[in-house]
């Protein structure tokens, strides 16, 4: 298709207005395993699929969700390299804000400087745009946020909201479900049932990875075990 | 001739009861000439925020320039003002980024919390910060400053007996001192208003 002639620069527009690169980023992040984010009045919720190649692979060495700072953290869908590299310099931009203000830096103002490193490598020579769409779930002054990250660079806050590869049937099950009352615990047993919703398989502690933030404002991502109790109450 | 003492400055900043106070007095001169008696050293920040800053002149002013610009585009991106601790802590790290050439500079940080508490913090010219509840001075004359405030300062003065103290104290506190003093402003900060007021002092 003609598109195809202008995907082989990164900086060059195709006749329709496109980044043809920026579109099969998000096709790699379409490709990659489905992960979510709920907002509850008092908290957010973040999880994820943690689909191994082999029984073989030590699951628990493997880490979908991340922390950023003790009261923001991170899921990601697509490339799990890159999304390390973003873990990387979000850390740091956060460290950063805190050696000048002795202030922990306000989710909003988190997502803002990584989508804008996410958005650097959509318009410098020599790199391709980052092949992850985060979600960042965090608990400051403003109360619970929940953000996605595009490849672009580009950001939203959400209630709730899919990516990955389920997305388009979760977000429809979440827009069903959701509603502005739902407490935290609500949002998780809600965050399970839709990922159950397009898993193939059974659900368990060792193949789900599930991250929370309450109005203790500390980022936890829960042990297998707790993932079970709360599998157990869903059933 | 040290250079602290180019210019010449007297800062004190009192806390009262969910009140604070700051003045300084309006002497610019260079070295045994005064230049103008209408030169404050205290600067707003915002509302709730002001900052004193004594030691050359131009150093001062060009720090607090700078302080505007990190405030201003703190204010934009953030869609807030900057609490007093954390405006002393960013003043403190912006300090230290000149730590092998410095702004000849030493500032007095006061203001008010957002929840109405008192907030003083002063800084020697490479940003090592200390905290105060009671008072903090920084200035030419700083023996006589302490000494005043030190004597003077009593908890949870209301507004116009904070304003009665500090003016003693950077009065008397000035008078000693040659490179100080021509007039005085001071500043009460309440959580609805900020009242200044420009004294006459010993005009030498």
């Amino acid at each position: 298709m003609a598109e195809s002639q202008y995907s082989f620069s990164l900086t060059t527009f195709s006749p329709s207005g496109k980044l043809v690169q920026i579109e099969y980023a998000l096709n790699a992040v379409a490709a990659g395993a489905t992960s979510l984010g709920i907002s509850a009045t008092d908290g957010v919720v973040i999880a994820t699929e943690k689909k191994l190649p082999s029984t073989l692979v030590d699951e628990t060495t493997v880490q979908k969700i991340m922390t950023i700072t003790p009261s923001i953290g991170v899921v990601y869908s697509g490339m799990g390299p890159d999304f390390r590299v973003l873990v990387r310099r979000a850390r740091k931009t956060a460290q950063t804000y805190f050696q000048t203000y002795k202030e922990h830096i306000p989710v909003a103002q988190l997502v803002r400087e990584t989508a804008a490193v996410m958005q650097e490598f959509t318009q410098t020579g020599g790199v391709r745009p980052f092949g992850v769409s985060l979600m960042m779930a965090g608990y400051d002054d403003n109360g619970p946020q929940l953000y996605q990250i595009d490849p672009s660079g580009s950001y939203f806050a959400w209630k709730a909201s899919a990516i990955g590869k389920n997305m388009t049937n979760a977000k429809a099950f979440l827009e069903k479900r959701y509603s502005e009352e739902v407490g935290i615990e609500d949002a998780v047993h809600t965050a399970l049932l839709t990922l159950k919703e397009g898993f193939e398989g059974q659900l368990s502690g060792s193949n789900i990875e599930v991250g929370v933030i309450g109005p203790d404002r500390t980022f936890k991502v829960l042990s297998e075990a707790e993932v079970n109790d709360y599998l157990q109450e869903v059933e | 001739m040290s250079i602290f003492s180019y210019n010449g400055a007297a800062i004190v900043a009192m806390a009262g009861k969910e009140c604070v106070a700051i003045g300084s007095d309006l002497r610019f001169g260079v070295q045994l000439q005064t230049i103008t008696c209408d030169t404050p050293k205290v600067f707003k920040v915002h509302d709730k925020l002001y900052l004193g800053l004594s030691g050359l002149q131009t150093d001062a002013q060009t720090l607090y320039q700078k302080l505007m610009f990190r405030h201003n585009m703190y204010k934009l991106r953030e869609e807030r003002d900057m609490k007093p601790s954390t405006f002393s802590n960013m003043l403190s790290n912006a300090l230290y980024e000149r730590r092998f050439g410095p702004y000849f500079a030493a500032p007095v940080v006061a203001g008010l919390e957002p929840d109405g508490t008192p907030f003083l913090s002063g800084m020697d010219t490479i940003g090592a910060v200390e905290t105060a509840k009671d008072f903090m001075i920084t200035g030419t004359s700083p023996d006589s400053l302490y000494g005043m405030c030190e004597s003077m300062w009593r908890p949870d003065m209301e507004p116009d007996e904070l304003f009665e103290t500090v003016a003693q104290c950077l009065m008397s506190g000035s008078d000693r001192d040659a490179l100080a003093g021509w007039g005085a402003v001071i500043h009460v900060i309440t959580k609805d208003k900020v009242i200044s007021r420009t004294l006459k002092t010993r005009m030498d």
